[in-house]
């Protein structure tokens, strides 16, 4: 568990915020899976390909400070002849480029097991602040999501959880800080990049947010017009079949938004975000506003739909039996902060009273 | 206001309020123009949403053609009753129909047509957006990279673009019909002799930038009642404020053009 870390800048406070930037300090302190291959920034690729001369010795063990033997006084060649001089310093060079190159498969090892084990994270944000006028919502945020992981955000009102998920698709836009969905940072693509982001992420709202003229089948054919038009309409239908059976509502298919109850809207809104089958679900208080029953299969259906499609997911909600259903892991939010980070069980058993405060 | 202020403090407060309220409105007027001057850049890119297009001409034009048709018949009524006496003293009875198809054509049918559709059409989309907006329902098109602007903005302005001349044309004639009508309640005139009557003394100046001026009244319509609904704040209230100000603002944007197209006419 991590508890109270407020966000500094500069001051590396999670295996992701000490990024293994080789221009900073020693490298092997940062994390190089953190990266982004190909975007183009220097800190973000292989530290041993990308590091300069003088760091590649450091790398290999060798005093960065220590002259090269290129400018190395070596004296009056009295004892050492000048051919055996050159031979030991390329003897050297050999080693350093060794050591290098080790260190350079190590990282490429322990990146292809992650992305094996699926620890590769699909979310990564760091130093997210966001402000309103003079409200600072967001005063340095960072989190991570693996795949195929549930992180809930639990914090009162009014601490920026839902803003938070916002700007992991643009809806809002962050005043400093990176959010990186699926290795791209969200706030330097443009429209149609933004776009494709989006396409592989869906968004629970609220309110479940129907359109509400349209029927349920309307709702959930309307994103596949848009996006899946070499489908045929078959499929489609069947597809929509599929979503709701998934959630358990097909007899409602041409209701009209207006008739259905809040757990059934919540339901219809699910299956239309996962009919464009999305690799991370960003929840808004998916069970707010319902019975404990119906929050209870709300939640169950959340847990079904991450096991069948594998999806990675943000939950952010105030109702603890949903968090305790759900969670991988929680992070908490206080006053725009992280301030803590567990499991249920590891939160449930903390002393700070704050935290306490949720789980009692 | 803290009553401890003095004079000058109470002054300078209601100086710099001013201020605001006008950088407000200068920002409000920018953001109006680049949302107007998005919908020439989306309209021409696919997908054309020619199904929402469709239903949109639909509510626009279809559903108010009885209201529309009721007002200009109306119109053509009283405008023949009006002038009838003043006509009758210079003995120009015959020429009534001319004067109320040159009134109707130039002027009466197709800003009565913008006034109502500035109510009807402009306030449902205020409202329908608005509500939109607050429900985030715009919101979830946009996190299901749909462009909601194209969708629709787009849609919604294109139908009332192309409606209002439509509808301004249709009561042009149900004016011209209630004129016929009223001129029978004293004199007896063929449907077939008014009507003759009435277009002999139409030209082409008369009809052609009447008509373009429809185009605008439509276009400045939806692109408005549009704006004011996308632009809604969160809250239930925002939804009134948003159809409210849509119609006043559709309205003054009708007058505005109508003065500077009879300029323009007047120039011919």
């Amino acid at each position: 568990m991590r508890e109270n870390q407020p966000y500094e800048p500069g001051e590396p406070e999670s295996p992701y915020t000490g990024e293994g930037n080789p221009g900073e300090g020693n490298p092997n302190e940062g994390n190089p899976r953190e990266g982004n291959p190909g975007e183009g920034n220097p800190g973000e690729g292989n530290p041993a390909e990308e590091c300069s001369s003088a760091e590649a010795r450091e790398i290999a063990g060798e005093n960065p400070e220590a002259p090269t033997g290129d400018d190395e006084d070596i004296g009056p060649v009295t004892e050492k002849s000048e051919a055996e001089l050159l031979a030991e310093r390329l003897e050297r060079q050999d080693v350093a480029d060794e050591q290098a190159e080790s260190i350079r498969r190590a990282e490429e090892e322990l990146q292809k097991e992650l992305a094996k084990q699926g620890a590769e994270p699909v979310v990564n944000i760091r130093g997210l602040r966001k402000a309103f006028g003079e409200h600072e919502v967001l005063r340095g945020v960072d989190l991570h999501v693996n795949k195929g992981e549930n992180l809930v955000i639990l914090g009162k009102s009014g601490t920026g959880k839902s803003v938070l998920i916002k700007c992991l698709v643009g809806l809002e836009w962050p005043d400093e800080g990176e959010i990186c969905v699926f290795g791209k940072d969200v706030s330097r693509l443009n429209y149609a990049e933004l776009n494709e982001s989006r396409l592989r992420t869906g968004f629970l709202f609220q309110n479940a947010a129907l359109y509400d003229s349209m029927t349920v089948r309307e709702n959930l054919l309307f994103p596949l017009r848009q996006h899946k038009k070499d489908m045929t309409r078959e499929k489609k239908q069947a597809l929509i079949m599929e979503m709701l059976d998934n959630v358990g509502l097909a007899e409602s298919m041409d209701q009209l938004p207006s008739r259905l109850s809040g757990g059934q809207s919540k339901r219809i809104g699910l299956a239309r975000t996962l009919i464009l089958r999305p690799e991370l679900m960003l929840y808004d208080e998916p069970t707010t506003g319902l019975d404990t029953g119906t929050g209870k299969e709300i939640s169950e259906l959340m847990i079904r739909m991450k096991k069948k499609y594998n999806i990675s997911s943000i939950t952010i909600t105030h109702d603890m039996p949903c968090a305790k259903m759900t969670a991988d892991r929680i992070i908490m939010l206080r006053e725009g902060v992280v301030v803590a980070e567990g499991t249920y069980e590891e939160l449930e058993r903390s002393e700070d009273e704050w935290i306490r405060s949720f789980f009692h | 206001m803290d009553p401890v202020l003095n004079r000058y403090q109470r002054a300078r407060i209601k100086v710099r309020e001013k201020r605001s309220q006008w950088k407000r409105s200068l920002y409000n007027a920018g953001d109006l123009v680049a949302f107007m001057g998005r919908f020439f850049r989306e309209v021409w890119k696919p997908p054309y949403e020619w199904r929402e297009v469709l239903y949109q001409c639909y509510l626009v034009g279809y559903k108010s053609t009885f209201l529309i048709g009721l007002t200009g018949f109306i119109m053509g009524v009283v405008l023949t009753i009006q002038s009838r006496p003043a006509m009758a003293q210079f003995g120009a009875i015959s020429l009534i129909p001319g004067m109320i198809s040159v009134s109707v054509v130039r002027e009466i049918g197709p800003v009565i047509t913008a006034i109502i559709c500035a109510g009807k059409a402009g306030s449902r989309m205020g409202a329908e957006l608005g509500s939109m907006r607050v429900s985030e329902q715009i919101d979830a098109m946009e996190v299901s990279a749909i462009n909601p602007y194209r969708y629709l903005v787009v849609t919604r302005t294109l139908a009332t673009t192309l409606m209002v001349p439509l509808l301004a044309i249709f009561a042009d004639l149900i004016a011209l019909f209630g004129g016929y009508v009223a001129m029978n309640i004293h004199d007896t005139m063929t449907l077939q002799h008014f009507f003759i009557k009435a277009m002999a003394h139409l030209e082409f100046i008369d009809v052609f930038p009447a008509l373009v001026k429809t185009f605008f009244f439509g276009y400045f319509i939806g692109i408005i009642g549009c704006y004011k609904g996308y632009n809604a704040r969160r809250g239930t209230e925002s939804v009134g404020i948003a159809a409210n100000s849509a119609v006043v603002a559709a309205l003054l944007a009708v007058f505005v053009i109508d003065l500077i197209a009879a300029q323009i006419t007047d120039l011919l």
